[in-house]
């Protein structure tokens, strides 16, 4: 996988992004373009604006009353802030797996076909379930049982139905925040397997603070971390990104230096 | 540390248990705990004296009749109230009907839209008072809006008189089932490209459903005994009603007209109405509390 991310052509260009909640600016002048099927990692200290950052990708950010982007991003040539973009369809090609597993209070089956259905999916349903559930190496462990509440499943589990959940409407993009900071190591290894699995037909950006993990499972790691600016608070930035293996190989700056080796965050 | 200790066993606790309740305490303790047995034992004296004086001057006379005859006219012996069974079934339907679609609209939009904004936070402070407004007054408004409007008194009188007090409860309870939607499970719906119409409909109402139907059974309960307000709405009616714009009979009507009546057998058929509605306000209740069993959250 080494050199070859390098001519891909790019699916999400971050062009000078500050995010803000209210007056707080929580990141500042962000330049980071994402390759086609690539995996990106987001490490750093907690509180940098990692999870920020990720929620824009998809518009998510525009629940939070307050938050406001400046500068540019742009999913395949198209401003994803423009006002003539919907955020709905905005979020339909750019799926989000959260920290915590939140799978619908519906059955294993409904809660796959549930992304389907508002997307007005036409095909074979059973199919694509079935599918959706293979890839994410959850249907051996739930086939008898789809018709049982997706709350039924262990943690672990119910991570992997919101992955099958999230690529039952093939998305372009999966945005991961933290996916298994709340799961145990066997769960971890799994959701590992997985994104490898995942990366010929989708692009992930995956936020972690597990440095292993950043390392195991992405071509490309972002390294952001926080400052304090005028007035004291804290803005997060990015310090550097690069291929995986120079990150954590011979990075350029310092502060990463730092931080991999863990020194400090 | 340890003087006090020492002098505590052996001038207070002769069984050498340094860690018993002292005598002093354990008294106190029995007492308040008999306090508290009569206390209960008192706030449960109104409910059952009732249970037992409508079921022993009520199951007497029970009998088919009473779903199947009208009432009796004055002086007239037997007869029943199929009339006002399906009058305080028909009111109480209209006023849920009425009632449902407003309140958990209501409800979403404080939870899901307002997010304690003004609106919300007038719905809010409205709906209070609203379930503090006496119910004649709230028949009072449905003889100004329904009755003088549509030109009588009718059963839909009566159910907007009635579904005025079911309103707060359903607000409330939907509120209630809206909010034990966690967050994060909106952010999944929305994630994958979920319209706000489509989260709210096909998510988190289906997850609150419980809390609703729970508040919809109480608020019906409550309204089937009602009185006051149907005086002037639905009024009362020795007939069966043959449309929705007559003036029905009900069972607390029937019960207030024949409870002040001259007449013996009156009289005892409002005690078989005052049964029969004790027990459909019981096994109303009954399912409520099954149906909010079956909580999502
Ligand atoms: N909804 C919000 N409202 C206000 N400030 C927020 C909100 N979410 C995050 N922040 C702030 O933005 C900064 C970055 O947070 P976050 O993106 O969650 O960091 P990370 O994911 O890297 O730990 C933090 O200082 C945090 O307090
Ligand atoms: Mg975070």
């Amino acid at each position: 996988m080494a050199n070859t991310h390098t001519d891909r052509e790019i699916v999400i260009k971050t062009d000078n992004v500050s995010i803000f909640y209210g007056a707080f600016q929580a990141v500042r002048n962000v330049f980071l373009d994402i390759p086609k099927n690539n995996v990106v990692s987001f490490i750093g200290p907690s509180g940098c604006g990692k999870s920020t950052l990720l929620r824009c990708y998809n518009r998510l950010n525009d629940l939070i009353p307050n938050a406001k982007v400046q500068g540019e991003i742009t999913y395949r040539g198209t401003n994803l802030y423009d006002s003539k973009v919907d955020p709905v369809e905005v979020r339909r090609r750019i799926g989000m797996v959260f920290q915590q597993p939140n799978p619908f209070p519906k059955s294993i089956y409904d809660n796959v076909a549930f992304g389907l259905k508002i997307a007005g999916f036409t095909g074979n349903f059973d199919e694509r379930v079935e599918q959706s559930l293979r890839k994410a190496a959850l249907w051996e462990e739930v086939k008898d049982k789809l018709q049982q509440s997706g709350l039924s499943l262990s943690g672990g589990q119910q991570q992997r139905l919101c992955i099958a959940r999230t690529i039952a409407v093939e998305p372009e993009v999966i945005l991961m925040d933290e996916p298994c900071s709340a799961l145990d190591p066997i769960s971890t290894v799994q959701i590992e397997n997985l994104i490898h699995e995942l990366k010929d037909r989708f692009t992930i950006i995956i936020v972690t603070h597990n440095m292993q993990q950043a390392a195991r499972v992405s071509d490309k790691t972002a390294f952001f971390n926080a400052e304090a600016g005028e007035g004291g608070s804290r803005f997060g930035y990015l310090v550097e990104y690069d291929d995986t293996r120079t990150i954590f190989g011979s990075p350029k700056e310092e502060r990463t230096q730092e931080y991999i080796s863990g020194r400090f965050g | 540390m340890t003087p006090v200790s020492s002098k505590l066993s052996t001038t207070e606790r002769p069984d050498d248990n340094q860690f018993g309740v002292s005598p002093s305490r354990q008294l106190f303790g029995k007492v308040m705990t008999g306090l508290v047995f009569a206390c209960v034992a008192i706030s449960i004296i109104p409910l059952a004296s009732i249970l037992f004086m409508v079921i022993t001057n009520g199951l007497g006379g029970f009998s088919p009749a009473i779903f199947t005859d009208l009432p009796p006219a004055a002086g007239m012996q037997g007869g029943g109230f199929r009339n006002a069974i399906v009058g305080t079934l028909l009111t109480c339907a209209i006023g849920a009907i009425i009632s449902i679609p407003f309140g958990v609209l209501a409800a979403i939009y404080t939870v899901e839209f307002g997010q304690g904004n003004w609106i919300s936070q007038l719905v809010r402070f409205c709906t209070n008072v609203l379930s503090g407004v006496p119910s004649i007054i709230a028949g009072l408004f449905a003889y100004g809006v329904v009755v003088l409007l549509t030109g009588g008194f009718s059963a839909v009188a009566g159910g907007a008189a009635l579904s005025v007090l079911m309103l707060p409860t359903i607000i409330r309870t939907a509120e209630e089932g809206l909010k034990s939607v966690p967050k994060a499970t909106r952010l999944a719906a929305v994630g994958i490209g979920a319209t706000n119409f489509q989260t709210v409909t096909q998510i988190v109402l289906p997850a609150a459903l419980p809390f609703v139907a729970t508040g919809v059974t109480l608020a019906i309960a409550r309204a089937a005994g009602e009185t006051a307000p149907l005086l002037f709405t639905a009024l009362f009616n020795q007939y069966d009603i043959k449309g929705l714009w007559e003036p029905t009979a009900t069972l607390s009507v029937l019960i207030y007209n024949f409870a002040i009546s001259p007449f013996p057998n009156q009289q005892k058929l409002a005690w078989v109405a005052a049964l029969l509605i004790v027990l459909l306000i019981l096994s109303i209740s009954i399912f409520a509390r099954l149906v909010s069993r079956r909580k999502v959250y």
